[in-house]
C-alpha cells in the first residue's frame, strides 16, 4: 500500500529548475496592477453604480480570458484566487449500484479478517507478519486489490479500494506497508510486463518492492547514484548500486529500481537521466540486507538492497528510458489518496479507544467524558477525523473521475491525514493516561506506527513546498498571460481590467464577489462565506508574494509554509463543507453532527488562514523569519544548543 | 455412485456481536440498520458441505435462506465460501415476521424433492430465535432419517456416520441416504470468505422463488405475545464482615435465626 522510501519528490528541486526556466517568468512592475493604478481603479470601481456594473461586466468577461491552460482542480485555482467547483461540490459520488454492492461486500470479511485472524500486537513483537497471518492475507487477495481481475486481482478502483484499506488502517499499519509496493507496474508496465508480473504479484506468492531511496539520495530523489548502463549488444542494461529502506526489501522477488542512465537527446547531447526497471531477484546480482530495526511499521520488513552487476533485459525498462523521475513522482502521487483513507481508519479506532475508556472512567465522582478538557480532545479527534475522510474519498473520487491534476490536492491530504491521524493517536493516549501508554492498550504500537507517515513517501516539510510551489507556478502563468495581454493591451481589455480592479477591489477591501454558498446547505452559508473569503484572501497574498518575491519565493519556506498550511486549511474547508452539505441535503441521521463538524472547523480554519496569510505577508513575522534563520545558523555552527547554562557549566 | 447432492440452509440472522435491542411496542427485537450475518450454525454446515464437496464426496451444493431480498447477501457470502448455487425464497419482510421452523421446513423439503438432494445440511438452530426445529421437522416431512447436532460426519457405504453431542457425552449414529443432519458448535471452523471468491460469487447462479412456488403459506401456527429484555439484575451489597451476611441472612428469613 506504502513504499516506505523516504523518497519524494525532488519537487522543490524540481520546480526550481523550472522556476529558472519557465516558472514566474514575469517582470513584476506590471502597469495594472501597480499599487497606484490599482487604488485609482478601486476608486473608479466605487465611485459610482454604472462604473460598478462595468466593472462586473468586464470582470465576466476577464474571467474566461484569464483562465490559461485551466485546470478544474480546486487547489489550483485556489492560487488564482478562484473558486473551481466541478471537482468539489456536490460532494462526488462515483460508484454505480453496483460497485458499492461489491464492495459492501467485501467490507465485512475483510474486517473480520483483521479482528479475528490477524493479531497487531503479535505482528509487532514479531517484527514480521506471523505466518499465518500472511498465509491469510494471500488467500484473502489482499495483494491483488487493484489488480485486474484477468490478471488475478480484484480490479478495485480507487474508491473501493480506499474503503477497504481504511480498515486495514484500522487495524494494523504495517500489514498496511506490506501490502503494496507493485503499484509501479500497475500504473506504468506494458501489457507483456502486467501480464508477466501481476498475476504472482496478486496471489501474494511473489512479493514486491519500491526502490527509490539511496544514502545520498532522500528528498532530492532525482540525486540517485545506482546506475544502468547499456549492455554493448543492446539487449541488457547493467544495474550497479544499492538503496535503502526498502519495505519489503527482504521478501521481494520483484523490485521497481530506478537508477541513472545515459540518454541522448534530440540534439545529440548526452545527459544522464532516471530510468525504472523492473528487476527480478532471480536475474543475479540482487541482495539485500538484515531487516532494520524501526520504531513502528515493525512487522513491514525494510531492508537494504544492493544490485551488483544485474542483468536487466531491455524490455524491462518501466515506462520508457528516462521516464523514471516521472514514474516515481507518479506512483507516489497515486498512492497519497490511499493513505488518507488508511489513516481515517487508524484515527477512528483510536477515537474508538478513547471514547470506550472516558465513557466508562469516572474519577472526582464524575464520568470523565464530562470534563471539558477531555470533552475538546474527543471533538476535535472526531472533527479531524472527518475532514480526514472527507478529503480521502473526495480525491479517491476525482482520481475515478479521471481527473489528473490532483497533486496538490494528493499532497494536502497525505499531509493533513498523517498529522491529523498523530494528533489524534497522541490525544487518545493522554485520553486514557498511564493506561494509553502501556502496550497491551494497543495505542503505543498506533503512535510509534504513525510516526513514519510524516516521513516518508515524501516528508510533510517537502510536500509543503510543493504544495506552495506547484500551486504559486499555475498563479504565476495566470500572471504571465496578463503580462501578454498588457503588450497587446487593445485586443485584451477585458484581461487588463478584470485583473486590475479584481485587485483594487481587494486593496480597499471590498469582495470580488467570489461566492460558495450557492453550493452549500443554506445552514452552512456562514461557514462558506467564510471559505470564500479565505479563498480570495489566499489568491490575494499569492499575488501579493509573486510581485513582492518574483522567483524568489523559491527560497522563502518560511512564507512558503504559511502558505502551505492555507491551502491546506482551506481544501479541509471546501472537502467538509460539500460532504457536510450532502448528508444534510440527503438528511442522513448523523446530518446535523455533520453540520457542527464542518462549523467548528471552518470557524476556526478561517481564524489560522487570516493569521497565517498575514505572516506570511508581514514585515514583523518577516523579520522573525529572519531572525529564527539566524538562531538556527549559530545553533548549528555550534554544534548544538549555543547559550551558557544557567549554572555557568 | 455419483456424489452427493447437498442443499444447506442458510439464514440472515443478526450478526451475534451486535447488542440486540428490544423494539419499544415489544413485538420484537429491532432489525432495522442492525449488522447481520449467516447463522453461525448455518456457516458451519455450509463448511462441512464445502468439505464434502473438497473430498469429493459431494457433487454439488446448494445455499438456501428464506427471508427478505437482503438474504442475497448471505446466499452471495455462502456461494462466496464454495457453494456452487443458490435458491432465494424471497418473503416480504412484513410476512418474514410471520415465518416459522414450520414453513422454512415445508419449503426445504420441497426443494430436497424438486433437486433430488441427497443430504440437506442446516444448522442446529438460528442465534436469533434458537428454535432448534427445522432440521427435525424437515426430516419428518420427508420421511428421511436424521442426524442432528452433528459433531463429526464420515460417508461410509450409503450411508454417513455421524457423531452427535448430546447431553453428557458424544453419540455416535449411522443414516442411510437421503437425509437430514445440523450443524453443532464443533463440526468443524469455518473458512473466511476470500475477496477473489466473493467477487467470483457475483457470477455463480441465484434462482429467486416465492414460498408459494413451494406451495407453502405462511400462515403461523403460533402467536408471538411479546418481547422482552431480559429482567436486568438487581444490584447487590457489600458486607464488611461475615456476621453482618449472617445477620442479614436471619433478618431476611434465609437461614433459621
Amino acid at each position: 500500500m506504502f513504499r516506505s522510501t523516504s523518497a519524494v519528490v525532488r519537487s522543490a528541486s524540481y520546480l526550481t529548475r523550472k522556476g529558472d526556466s519557465k516558472l514566474l517568468r514575469l517582470n513584476v512592475r506590471l502597469p495594472a496592477v501597480t499599487p497606484s493604478r490599482a487604488a485609482s481603479a478601486a476608486e473608479a470601481a466605487v465611485s459610482n453604480d454604472e462604473a460598478k456594473d462595468k466593472v462586473k461586466d468586464v470582470e465576466v468577461k476577464a474571467k474566461s480570458a484569464v483562465a490559461p491552460g485551466g485546470s478544474k482542480s480546486f487547489a489550483m485555482n485556489l492560487f488564482r484566487g478562484q473558486i473551481s467547483t466541478e471537482q468539489v461540490f456536490p460532494y462526488p459520488e462515483v460508484l454505480s449500484t453496483d460497485q458499492k454492492e461489491e464492495l459492501q461486500m467485501l467490507v465485512d470479511p475483510c474486517a473480520k479478517f483483521f479482528e479475528e485472524q490477524n493479531d497487531a500486537l503479535k505482528n509487532d513483537a514479531l517484527e514480521k507478519v506471523d505466518d499465518e497471518s500472511m498465509e491469510g492475507l494471500r488467500a484473502m487477495g489482499a495483494f491483488g486489490l487493484q489488480v485486474p481481475q484477468d490478471l488475478g486481482g480484484l480490479g478495485l478502483n480507487n474508491t473501493q479500494y480506499a474503503r477497504l484499506v481504511e480498515i486495514v488502517g484500522a487495524h494494523d499499519l504495517g500489514v498496511g506497508i506490506t501490502l503494496g509496493a507493485h503499484q509501479g507496474i500497475l500504473l506504468f508496465g506494458n501489457a507483456e510486463q502486467k501480464e508477466k508480473y501481476l498475476p504472482a504479484l496478486a496471489s501474494g506468492e511473489q512479493m514486491a518492492a519500491f526502490c527509490l531511496t539511496e544514502p545520498a539520495s532522500g528528498s532530492d530523489a532525482s540525486s540517485i547514484k545506482t546506475r544502468a548502463v547499456l549492455s554493448p549488444d543492446g539487449q541488457h542494461y547493467i544495474l550497479n548500486g544499492s538503496k535503502i529502506w526498502i519495505s519489503n526489501g527482504g521478501l521481494a522477488e520483484v523490485f521497481t529500481v530506478f537508477a541513472q542512465t545515459a540518454v541522448t537527446d534530440a540534439q545529440g547531447e548526452t545527459k544522464d537521466k532516471v530510468t525504472a526497471f523492473i528487476v527480478e531477484r532471480s536475474f543475479g546480482g540482487v541482495n539485500n540486507g538484515p531487516p532494520e530495526k524501526k520504531m513502528g511499521i515493525k512487522c513491514s520488513n525494510t531492508a537494504e538492497v544492493y544490485f551488483e552487476d544485474v542483468k536487466v533485459p531491455v524490455e524491462n525498462v518501466l515506462g520508457g528510458v528516462g521516464g523514471g523521475f516521472k514514474v516515481a513522482m507518479n506512483i507516489l502521487n497515486n498512492g497519497r489518496f490511499g493513505m488518507a483513507a488508511c489513516l481515517s481508519g487508524t484515527m477512528k479506532y483510536c477515537i474508538y479507544k478513547a471514547v470506550e475508556h472516558a465513557g466508562n472512567r469516572t474519577q472526582f465522582g464524575r464520568r470523565i467524558d464530562s470534563f471539558g478538557a477531555i470533552q475538546e480532545k474527543i471533538a476535535r479527534m472526531s472533527v479531524l477525523q472527518y475532514v480526514t475522510e472527507s478529503m480521502a474519498y473526495m480525491l479517491s473520487a476525482n482520481m475515478d473521475q479521471g481527473s489528473t491534476e490532483f497533486q496538490i490536492e494528493a499532497a494536502i491530504s497525505k499531509i493533513f491525514a498523517s498529522e491529523a491521524a498523530w494528533f489524534c493517536a497522541d490525544e487518545s493516549i493522554q485520553v486514557l493516561g498511564g493506561m494509553g501508554y502501556m502496550r497491551e492498550c494497543g495505542l503505543e504500537r498506533v503512535m510509534r506506527d504513525l510516526r513514519i507517515f510524516r516521513i516518508f513517501e515524501g516528508t510533510n516539510d517537502i510536500l509543503r513546498l510543493f504544495v506552495a510551489l506547484t500551486g504559486i507556478q499555475y498563479a504565476g502563468k495566470s500572471l504571465r498571460e496578463l503580462q501578454k495581454a498588457i503588450k497587446n493591451p487593445l485586443a485584451n481589455v477585458g484581461a487588463l481590467v478584470g485583473a486590475g480592479t479584481k485587485r483594487a477591489r481587494r486593496m480597499v477591501g471590498i469582495s470580488s464577489g467570489l461566492s460558495l454558498s450557492e453550493h452549500v446547505h443554506p445552514e452552512l452559508k456562514d461557514s462558506a462565506d467564510q471559505t470564500a473569503k479565505a479563498v480570495e484572501q489566499f489568491g490575494g497574498t499569492v499575488e501579493d508574494l509573486l510581485i513582492k518575491f518574483n522567483k524568489k519565493i523559491i527560497d522563502e519556506q518560511f512564507v512558503l509554509k504559511r502558505v502551505a498550511d492555507s491551502a491546506i486549511d482551506i481544501y479541509a474547508m471546501v472537502a467538509t463543507l460539500s460532504r457536510a452539505s450532502r448528508s444534510m441535503k440527503s438528511s442522513l441521521p448523523s446530518a446535523q453532527h455533520e453540520k457542527l463538524m464542518c462549523q467548528v472547523w471552518c470557524d476556526e480554519a478561517s481564524e489560522r488562514i487570516q493569521h497565517n496569510l498575514a505572516s506570511a505577508a508581514s514585515g514583523r513575522a518577516h523579520k522573525n523569519f529572519d531572525t529564527l534563520s539566524r538562531i538556527s545558523q549559530e545553533v548549528v555552527s555550534n554544534g548544538g544548543t549555543f547559550q551558557q547554562h544557567p549554572l555557568g557549566y | 455412485m455419483s456424489g452427493l447432492r447437498v442443499l444447506v440452509g442458510c439464514k440472515r440472522v443478526i450478526d451475534y456481536a451486535v447488542k440486540i435491542r428490544v423494539k419499544p411496542d415489544k413485538t420484537g427485537v429491532v432489525t432495522d440498520g442492525v449488522k447481520h450475518s449467516m447463522n453461525p450454525f448455518d456457516e458451519i454446515a455450509m463448511e462441512e458441505a464445502i468439505r464434502l464437496k473438497e473430498k469429493s464426496i459431494a457433487s454439488e451444493v446448494i445455499a438456501v435462506s428464506c427471508g427478505p431480498p437482503q438474504c442475497q447477501e448471505t446466499l452471495r457470502t455462502a456461494m462466496a465460501m464454495g457453494a456452487d448455487k443458490a435458491i432465494l425464497v424471497e418473503v416480504d419482510p412484513a410476512t418474514y415476521e410471520k415465518v416459522q421452523p414450520l414453513h422454512v421446513a415445508k419449503i426445504l423439503a420441497k426443494i430436497a424433492q424438486e433437486n433430488k438432494i441427497d443430504l440437506v445440511l442446516l444448522g442446529k438452530q438460528a442465534i436469533d430465535d434458537d428454535c432448534n426445529q427445522t432440521g427435525q421437522m424437515t426430516a419428518a416431512l420427508l420421511d428421511w432419517p436424521q442426524a442432528t447436532f452433528a459433531s463429526k460426519i464420515e460417508k461410509t457405504d450409503g450411508e454417513l456416520k455421524v457423531v452427535k453431542e448430546i447431553d453428557g457425552g458424544l453419540e455416535t449414529v449411522t443414516v442411510k441416504l437421503p437425509a437430514v443432519a445440523t450443524a453443532d458448535l464443533r463440526l468443524n471452523e469455518p473458512r473466511y470468505a476470500t475477496l477473489p471468491n466473493i467477487m467470483k460469487a457475483k457470477k455463480k447462479p441465484m434462482d429467486k422463488k416465492k414460498p408459494g412456488d413451494y406451495g407453502v403459506e405462511i400462515v403461523p401456527t403460533h402467536k408471538v405475545i411479546k418481547v422482552e429484555d431480559p429482567p436486568t439484575r438487581q444490584a447487590g451489597q457489600k458486607l464488611e464482615t461475615v456476621d453482618d451476611l449472617v445477620h442479614k441472612l436471619k433478618d431476611q428469613g434465609l437461614i433459621p435465626s
